[in-house]
């Protein structure tokens, strides 16, 4: 029962980082129809860039507990900042010539950009891991229960807090942005009907690149928040963790956001659990296998619209 | 007229600008600023150059293409499109192109080994063998992605299941390659089938995410069944085909042997290109054999509009699994070759980006076109190995032509579609591809 109780906070904590990037993926697929490829390698991205500017700045674990808060938020600012830059990038070159164009045109240079990124950054930060000694140390004991063959300690982090609460928070804010500003109110007239949203005055390329841009920023922190807990990262985790967070975004039903949240955190479960009780080794086959039976199953996920098709 | 240009250069300028400093904030971290692993942590290299040098060249190439290409009035790409095989000028070209890339690839061993020797010509040939492997695994995913319209990720899968069907068949049960082959292809197409048939339901890009996904799993199975395949280790030592029962040996009763001629490995290796190359050929013939019959028309159907096919009374699912399952089996002859030549296989060889080069291959080439596919393979694989010494760059290039080549011709290099049946001949041109309407389902 410790056991398992423990596994739910781990499982909480890496759905967390899943679902963060999984809104990016369900925002654009609501919006413009297509699967973002290279959000995984966004996702990298940004992770990358939370730790040239943790390095850069210097800070450790010896900082003194306000300032290292401050560096933090100073860190996440900048890599949601350039991450977002990329994420444009990507969109304007990749993505926008290609509006119009047919059906497989973008997923086919969304993997282009994928490959693209993969490589660019494998080149110009070296294709060896980076370690970084963990910044923030220390946990919260919540119980012991002690048997005969020896004690077992249920714990949170202060990372793990760290995490599930930012992640709450942008949550939270998100939610609100999409529900009340003029922004998200022309998020949501270009994903019912694009043509009718323009011809109403809303600017749909900027919609779409606005879109892009926070789903980058929010992969930035899902990467600043992976680095962290991790403390290791190189240029090939995006590929696994945008297929996972992809799974998560359609387990939820794509293209809402509630359901790429409640879909990141199932998946991150799942993935602990089967870890835990199973066998490490097939943890991704865990991963890859729901994708398909979601797919096959129900394609519209726990909370989507189920997709009408016309002629 | 002078104010209209000073207008042109100043726009142009600011435009660029804005790209170099969008480019700044791209690349200053990211080159600007290597992490090195150093004693006691991380530690940056800085380098300040580089990023100049990055955010100058994409200020110079957006001053140039907004002055001659995006906002001018006569632009330099008109002249370039010009320059390029129009889609008539290509179907009167294409007759004569297919004949000569026929012979040409027929003679090309003794081509070789005239022009470079036997010792010369090796690398060559090896280079010829894994072209044409490309090519045959290109005509086989051109099945399922340029007729039927399916966008398959994980076709190495398939290519994974023939090679190691291969290696185990032969190393449990001494089979030879000659039974092995059409064994190894059938074990291909059953796959092909049991993957197809859930999915097959789904639309196109979740299609494309389910094959990606199986790709992975069956991946991830080989290399942690370790005592089936070796795991990450591989399989080794899988025999070699043999010519009609002749070994390519040394001595007594070997081939050289048999027909009077003095023993050396070349022959070996232009027996391996004149297998691959009857297999693509096979491939070849038999998709645009294929093509004719009622299945491979209801592929292009299928293709072009699946809500019509299925009003007119198309067995979707039946007809997109045969397109997957015939592609699987080419792409599990082609495994077995892999197989029987390199001698040894691990998981390594069958990684999402085999897949993708592959895809590449299919799409630039233009889907649906197997002259495309032949010049894409030849342009891609021999381009990767001329470019070997800039090893590095070479997947980035790869990527960075894919997104470029996609935005400027969407339909690939070679857009023509041919129809598959006319009632006059003489009058069956080629249709560019860019008036096809594609429809959704």
């Amino acid at each position: 029962m410790d056991y398992f109780i423990q596994q739910l906070i781990n499982g909480v904590t890496l759905g967390s980082i899943y679902g963060l990037i999984a809104i990016g993926y369900t925002m654009v697929y609501g919006i413009i129809g297509m699967i973002n490829f290279a959000h995984g390698d966004i996702f990298m991205v940004g992770a990358f860039i939370a730790l040239i500017v943790v390095i850069a700045l210097g800070i450790t674990a010896a900082t003194p507990l306000l300032l290292l808060i401050l560096a933090l938020v100073l860190v996440l600012v900048i890599a949601m900042a350039l991450t977002a830059v990329w994420g444009w990038t990507v969109e304007r070159i990749a993505y926008r010539p290609l509006r119009g164009s047919f059906r497989l045109a973008p997923l086919i240079t969304a993997i282009g950009a994928s490959i693209a990124l993969q490589n660019f950054v494998q080149i110009s930060q070296g294709a060896r891991n980076k370690p970084l000694q963990p910044l923030i140390s220390g946990n919260f004991k919540l119980w012991e229960t002690v048997t005969p063959e020896g004690s077992f300690v249920v714990q949170i982090s202060y990372m793990q807090i760290l995490i599930i609460v930012t992640t709450l928070a942008l949550m939270v804010g998100f939610t609100m942005l999409i529900n009340k500003t003029s922004l998200g109110r022309a998020q949501r007239a270009c994903e019912q009907d694009r043509k009718m949203a323009s011809l109403l005055g809303v600017n749909v390329d900027r919609t779409i690149s606005l879109t892009f841009v926070m789903g980058a920023a929010l992969a930035a922190v899902a990467g600043l928040m992976f680095l962290l807990y991790y403390g290791v990262i190189d240029f090939y985790i995006g590929f696994l963790a945008g297929v996972k967070a992809f799974t998560a975004a359609v387990l939820g039903g794509i293209g809402s956001l509630p359901g790429a949240m409640l879909g990141g955190l199932l998946i991150g479960l799942i993935e602990t659990f089967w870890s835990g009780y199973f066998s490490l080794e097939y943890k991704d086959v865990a991963a890859f296998s729901i994708l398909a039976i979601v797919l096959i199953f129900m394609p519209e996920g726990l909370l989507g619209k189920p997709e009408v098709e016309k002629v | 007229m002078a104010a209209q240009k000073q207008d042109l250069l100043a726009g142009s300028v600011k435009d660029a600008a804005v790209g170099a400093l969008v480019a700044f904030g791209l690349f200053a971290m990211m080159i600007g600023m290597k992490t090195e692993v150093d004693v006691g942590g991380l530690a940056i290299e800085y380098r300040w150059g580089a990023v100049a040098m990055a955010v100058a060249v994409v200020f110079v190439g957006r001053l140039l293409l907004n002055l001659f290409v995006w906002k001018s009035e006569k632009p330099v790409t008109g002249l370039l499109g010009s320059l390029m095989p129009t889609q008539s000028s290509f179907s009167k070209v294409s007759h004569l192109v297919t004949p000569l890339l026929f012979v040409l690839a027929v003679v090309l061993p003794f081509l070789l080994m005239y022009f470079l020797g036997t010792r010369g010509s090796r690398q060559y040939l090896d280079l010829a063998i894994l072209v044409t492997t490309y090519v045959m695994l290109g005509w086989g995913l051109n099945i399922v992605v340029g007729l039927a319209g399916l966008l398959d990720l994980g076709y190495v899968a398939f290519y994974a299941v023939g090679a190691y069907s291969y290696a185990l068949l032969a190393q449990n049960f001494g089979f030879s390659f000659w039974i092995c082959l059409p064994l190894a292809g059938i074990l291909s197409a059953f796959w092909g089938i049991i993957l197809g048939f859930p999915v097959l339901r789904l639309r196109g890009d979740y299609l494309a995410i389910v094959t990606l996904a199986f790709g992975e799993i069956i991946r991830v199975v080989l290399l942690n069944w370790y005592e089936f395949t070796g795991g990450p280790d591989g399989l080794s030592g899988i025999p070699r085909p043999s010519f009609f029962g002749l070994e390519f040996e040394r001595g007594e009763g070997g081939f050289a042997d048999f027909f009077g001629l003095d023993y050396s490995s070349i022959h070996r290796i232009v027996f391996l290109y004149y297998l691959i190359l009857i297999l693509a050929l096979i491939t070849n013939i038999v998709t645009m054999r294929l093509r004719k019959l009622p299945v491979g028309r209801a592929w292009e159907a299928l293709r072009e509009d699946e809500i019509a096919c299925r009003s007119l009374g198309i067995n979707t699912t039946h007809t997109k699994l045969t397109a997957f399952a015939i592609g699987a089996m080419f792409g599990g002859f082609a495994g077995s070759f892999f197989a029987t030549r390199q001698g040894f296989i691990s998981p390594e060889s069958f990684t999402f980006i085999e897949s993708a080069v592959i895809l590449a291959i299919v799409v630039l080439g233009g889907l649906g076109s197997q002259v495309g596919v032949v010049i894409a393979a030849v342009v891609m694989i021999g381009g990767f190995e001329f470019f070997r010494q800039f090893e590095e760059y070479r997947m980035l290039v790869f990527g960075l032509l894919m997104v470029v080549i996609m935005v400027w011709k969407p339909r690939g290099l070679i857009s023509t579609r041919v129809p598959s049946i006319a009632l006059d001949r003489r009058k069956a041109k080629g249709i560019s591809a860019d008036m096809v309407q594609e429809g959704h389902g």
